[in-house]
């Protein structure tokens, strides 16, 4: 049988729900390892930041205010999208890596189970960060997590899709919505992701996915005065200083880069880095 | 005695006895357990809000002084973090009782120092120190079941820097739980309020608290700067203005310093036409007159339902009526000295425009001091949104009345600030409570109450009103590192 022409994968950004390309009309060559030509990405601009946070910011209210059921289940959803796609997502991961395909399966695989890993906390993280408080007084008093707000996060440059996935699900689990910097030399991963994530009754805007340069995408983010949390994983030391400073402004709740297997055990340092507590206080009597 | 029927109450003057306090003349910098000048021999004056009289005079510590108490510290890190958490607790313990013993005398030095009728030093700032201190001490033996892994560790040397509006709770705040978890201290009191942190020192030599575990500098600003910028500090704690709190944000950025922030607020306190409304005219008086509103969590927005918000202001004003303005030492006085000529200044410059804005202003007749910082209570109606006394924290006795229709109005409104420190609901209607105080962003909620605090009750803001808690379980996570699990890494 004579070889057919494949057909190639215009990669797309991620924002409100939709598939835009920048509006900048800007795109880079992704290459694999070696060099070779894979795909073009878009070149996300300040602008296309912006909009990714007010289609964060709109989501905020609906999925901070869904159940923690639904969460979970929309959450171990996205798991069984990804498994779906564990082919497609390995070879991506080879090429964007330049990983042999056994070990860009196991980054596959173990990016579903950090889904379903994560999945399981929607309703079981108020229970280990929350508290009933013994104040001295006739009074009840309860303190509750409550998601921080728009995560704006710069996923890590190293790992394309399992250690996006490790910061994108710990900050959604617990009712945040995020907007996600790609790993910049290996994004493609990250858009395809998107895809997973379209088909998954994620509601539109609770997951947004920029590609392009971290640092001009990173400076805008740390600045936007309605983003409420940041997280610089994927930002190297002398970015990251910078990008603090910058999210100081209007006191963004601020995770700083740090070296990370992230094959290993997550733990719930990051799950817990945006979340706020609420203390409610009542009076008891008849 | 005769009664006159024109004026149904007259109240004698109550004075507390200043007898029960001993204020030095001069006192030095508290550095590796013994007073010192200033490097620099530098001094300044404390003074009475209330008189004006000169208090005493204190050292203004400088570069080499914050040099000098953060080595203390480091050098007696290493001891203390290694002690037994059973041990640390009795200092702990030790230190809240003699706290209940001089209860008295430390509310006394309060009142005189910051202004604050000795009711409220006397009834809430001291009964909180000692409970802070007393909670805190039993966490110190117990850290390994507090949910921060099963060896948490401290992070070193605590920079703290705290405000003059509740100068020894809020030392409180930050020295139990930073003791309880192993770290050392750096403590800088605000400038116009560093007696009574001097007196604690007192309390430490008293408790037998090794040297150098906690260190006093007093000063200004720049003493606050320079002890949050040293790169020996690996926490710093901060309670005080937004503005200053994202200076310290800034000045962290790129180190491994952990920051926590309590910063401003304009919490709205919101009342609906169900609400049991004498109780709401109490909550919202003591939301907004307590410590002359110099309060971060101070219900400084009145968010009235329409339906009621003729009757209330008319019940609120009539209330307002009898708040007894003037000597901080009078124990019936309820609204004291305004602590500073700065805030009085800035105080009157936000109710000004207040006016020249459009909103109405209103206060009840009260013959104010004629020496001192005084403010009379006062209510604004008519504000908007836009306004800057809807907009800006005043940190005074000011009450800016806005109308809401619907919850949900309230709700948007309650929640368009840059702030979310706390929130006030008054409503008879259990599920409307709940949803309100699920959809309030703000850290604490008090429904059918207002300023209540404790030791237990994490305390704490959303966005611009800082991050991290203070109180309960949560102030812990402030000064620990958890243990690491595989894969896990924390600066």
């Amino acid at each position: 049988m004579a070889d057919r022409l494949s057909v190639f994968k215009t990669y797309k950004l991620y924002v409100g729900g939709k598939f835009p390309r920048s509006e900048s009309g800007r795109v880079y060559e992704v290459t694999d390892s070696e060099g070779n030509w894979l795909a073009h990405a878009p070149l996300a601009s300040r602008k296309d930041a912006r909009d990714a946070v007010v289609a964060a910011r709109k989501a905020f209210g609906g999925w901070s205010g869904a159940t923690a059921y639904n969460r979970g289940q929309i959450l171990y959803r996205v798991a069984e999208m990804l498994q779906g796609r564990r082919a497609q997502f390995t070879a991506e991961v080879a090429a964007a890596e330049g990983l042999p395909e056994a070990e860009a399966a196991a980054q596959v695989d173990a990016a579903v189970d950090r889904w379903v890993w994560y999945a399981g906390w929607s309703d079981k993280v108020a229970q280990i960060a929350g508290s009933a408080n013994p104040v001295a007084g006739p009074y009840f008093n309860l303190s509750s997590p409550e998601p921080t707000g728009v995560v704006a996060v710069l996923a890590p440059q190293e790992s394309s899709l399992l250690g996006l996935v490790s910061v994108i699900a710990p900050a959604i689990v617990t009712g945040n919505t995020v907007v996600a910097v790609a790993s910049e030399r290996a994004p493609l991963p990250a858009l395809s992701l998107a895809e997973a994530l379209a088909t998954s009754d994620l509601p539109d805007g609770v997951v947004n996915l920029l590609s392009g340069r971290t640092a001009e995408l990173g400076a805008p983010l740390a600045a936007h005065q309605d983003v409420n949390a940041l997280d610089l994983a994927g930002a190297d030391a002398e970015s990251a200083a910078e990008l603090e400073a910058a999210a100081a402004d209007n006191l963004k709740r601020v995770r700083r880069p740090a070296p990370v297997d992230w094959s290993a055990d997550p733990g719930t340092g990051r799950l817990l880095s945006f979340l706020e507590t609420k203390t409610v206080w009542h009076p008891m009597g008849v | 005695m005769t009664f006159d029927a024109s004026t149904p109450f007259t109240y004698a003057p109550a004075p507390e006895s200043r007898a029960v306090v001993d204020i030095a003349p001069s006192y030095g910098l508290f550095i590796d357990g013994e007073f010192a000048p200033a490097a620099g021999g530098k001094v300044f004056k404390t003074v009475s809000p209330a008189t004006e009289e000169v208090l005493s005079e204190v050292a203004q510590a400088e570069t080499a002084d914050v040099d000098r108490a953060v080595a203390a510290a480091r050098k007696a890190f290493v001891t203390w973090s290694a002690l037994p958490g059973a041990e640390r607790a009795k200092y702990l313990f030790r230190i809240a009782r003699i706290i209940q013993e001089r209860s008295r005398e430390l509310a006394v030095l309060e009142t005189l120092d910051n202004g604050k009728p000795i009711r409220e030093s006397r009834d809430a700032d001291l009964p909180q120190v000692a409970a802070h201190f007393f909670y805190y001490a039993g966490w110190a033996d117990k850290l390994e079941h507090a949910g921060y892994g099963p060896n948490p560790r401290p992070l070193g040397v605590a920079g703290q820097v705290i405000p003059w509006n509740f100068p020894l709770l809020m030392l409180a705040w930050k020295v139990a739980p930073a003791l309880a978890t192993g770290n050392t201290v750096v403590l800088k009191p605000a400038e116009t309020t560093p007696l009574s942190a001097l007196f604690f020192a007192d309390i430490c030599r008293q408790a037998g608290l090794p040297k150098g575990i906690v260190n006093i500098l007093t000063g200004d600003g720049s003493t606050g700067a320079a002890l949050v910028a040293h790169p020996d500090v690996n926490k710093v704690a901060f309670t005080g203005s937004t503005e200053v709190g994202k200076a310290i944000a800034r000045t962290v950025a790129g180190t491994d310093k952990k920051v926590t922030l309590e910063l401003g607020g304009k919490a709205a306190n919101i009342v609906f036409d169900d609400a049991p409304l004498d109780q709401a005219v109490e909550g919202v008086v003591n939301g907004i007159f307590f410590n002359q509103g110099h309060v971060c969590c101070a219900g400084s927005r009145l968010l009235l339902q329409e339906s009621v918000a003729d009757e209330f202001l008319t019940a609120l004003k009539r209330r307002m009526r009898t708040l007894r303005v003037g000597d901080p030492l009078d124990k019936n006085t309820d609204i004291g000295a305004i602590n500073s000529a700065e805030q009085l200044a800035r105080i009157t410059a936000l109710a000004d425009a207040g006016e020249a804005e459009g909103a109405e202003r209103w206060s009840p007749e009260c013959a104010l001091p004629e020496s001192g910082y005084w403010f009379a209570p006062t209510l604004f109606t008519g504000v908007t949104q836009a306004h800057r006394i809807a907009r800006e924290e005043i940190f005074g006795p000011v009450l800016s009345v806005l109308t809401f229709r619907t919850p949900e109005e309230a709700v948007a409104k309650a929640n368009n600030t840059p702030y979310g420190l706390s929130a006030g609901i008054w409503t008879e209607k259990g599920s409307r409570m709940l949803w309100m105080a699920n959809k309030l962003r703000a850290g604490v909620v008090w429904s059918n109450t207002f300023n209540k605090f404790d030791p237990t009750s994490p305390f704490g803001g959303y966005k611009e009103s800082g991050h991290g808690r203070e109180g309960g379980r949560h102030g812990l996570a402030a000064y620990l590192t958890p243990s690491t699990p595989k894969g896990e890494h924390h600066g």
